[in-house]
């Protein structure tokens, strides 16, 4: 088969047995990115992971460019990366549709005001396991106190915390605090 | 021009939120304050539809808010939007791979993006509260608290934390049971 649409189809596939992203995904892409295909080793794949923590974007996104970048250059990172897309916007675009034209429905309603108490929950537990992985030392949690308090109580864009955080956490570490 | 707008709104979550899964939440909270093209509460929907779903939960909800606010070509755009920032940034780090992980300069750059990430998530988790489980129209006290809400919250906050079983169970399994007791007993 052609790499650049076997690389397309194996994203794709990656996508639709994905949920969740990010982590959920790491296995999946062994089975077929490592084992199936031979397209990178295990290492790669937890560099790829690890870039694509610390790199704007979706970490899924990001994993699949790199993949598709190594085997095909640029053309083979886009065309990985809009495999990996592919499966949500058909699916997102088919359910989006039909929640339109239910959601007049009083019981469509309930059901969505049910599904909130539970998305407050998830949020809840996904800060939680994001606070493990980010706070370290008590400059991690001034930072997260500052940006927390300033994000409910002040208009100001996220991108300006982005830019302030990353500021910080070269100006605390090379002035010698924080935990390495 | 609407699908220019939604491009450049995308691109932006797509070039600042950093971390993956829920990081691009606060940007869409933002946009939905800036524009007014969807509420925060459809947007806690289509929280839970992107969640149970499969596909990033990123790419899950650009799709979702574009489709919401210009159709089929506003699906596309906001994903490509929000794809476009990493496509370039990985392919330039992919050529200087090995000096992109080691320089210091990234590093603590990302020790203080990290908490500032998880903090903008946990405003967005507070917003979804406020909208859910109490009446925020309310005078404090007793009506001020959604106590069905916050009763439902409790055992979904349990039985994903602390109850071996359960635990392990896919989000899909607590968003299908919540939409039962919310069609139930009628929230």
């Amino acid at each position: 088969m052609n790499e650049y649409l076997d690389l397309f189809l194996t994203f794709a596939k990656v996508g639709v047995m994905t949920f969740g992203g990010g982590m959920a995904m790491l296995p999946i892409l062994q089975r077929e990115v490592v084992e199936s295909k031979g397209w990178a080793t295990d290492e790669e794949l937890t560099d790829y992971f690890a870039i694509g923590q610390c790199t704007p974007g979706i970490i899924a996104v990001n994993t699949a460019t790199f993949i598709g970048q190594k085997r095909r250059g640029i053309p083979g990172g886009i065309l990985a990366t809009l495999g990996m897309v592919f499966p949500s916007l058909v699916i997102i675009t088919i359910l989006a549709g039909l929640i339109t034209n239910f959601s007049h429905l009083e019981w469509v309603q309930h059901a969505f005001a049910g599904i909130r108490v539970c998305v407050c929950v998830l949020i809840f537990n996904a800060v939680l396991k994001l606070w493990k992985s980010a706070v370290h030392d008590v400059w991690g949690g001034v930072i997260f106190a500052a940006v927390l308090g300033l994000t409910l109580f002040t208009p100001l864009s996220p991108i300006v915390f982005v830019l302030a955080a990353a500021l910080a956490g070269v100006l605390i570490q090379n002035l010698g605090g924080g935990r390495k | 021009m609407i699908y220019l707008r939604l491009f450049f709104e995308f691109f932006k979550a797509g070039l600042f939120a950093v971390g993956g899964g829920l990081a691009t939440l606060p940007f869409l909270n933002d946009i939905a304050d800036r524009t007014g093209w969807f509420t925060r509460a459809q947007l806690a929907d289509m929280l839970a539809v992107s969640e149970s779903t499969p596909g990033p939960i990123g790419v899950n909800m650009a799709t979702y808010v574009g489709f919401t606010t210009a159709s089929v070509p506003g699906a596309i755009i906001a994903t490509l939007g929000l794809v476009t920032p990493s496509v370039i940034i990985i392919l330039i780090v992919a050529a200087f791979l090995r000096a992109f992980r080691d320089n210091k300069y990234v590093n603590s750059a990302f020790y203080g993006l990290r908490p500032a990430s998880t903090a903008m998530v946990a405003a967005a988790g507070i917003g979804v509260m406020e909208l859910t489980l109490v009446h925020a129209g309310e005078a404090f006290g007793l009506s001020f608290f959604n106590w069905p809400a916050l009763a439902l919250a409790a055992v979904v906050l349990v039985l994903t934390r602390w109850v071996g079983p359960t635990k392990k169970l896919h989000p899909i399994v607590f968003i299908l049971a919540s939409a039962v007791v919310g069609v139930i007993l009628k929230f």
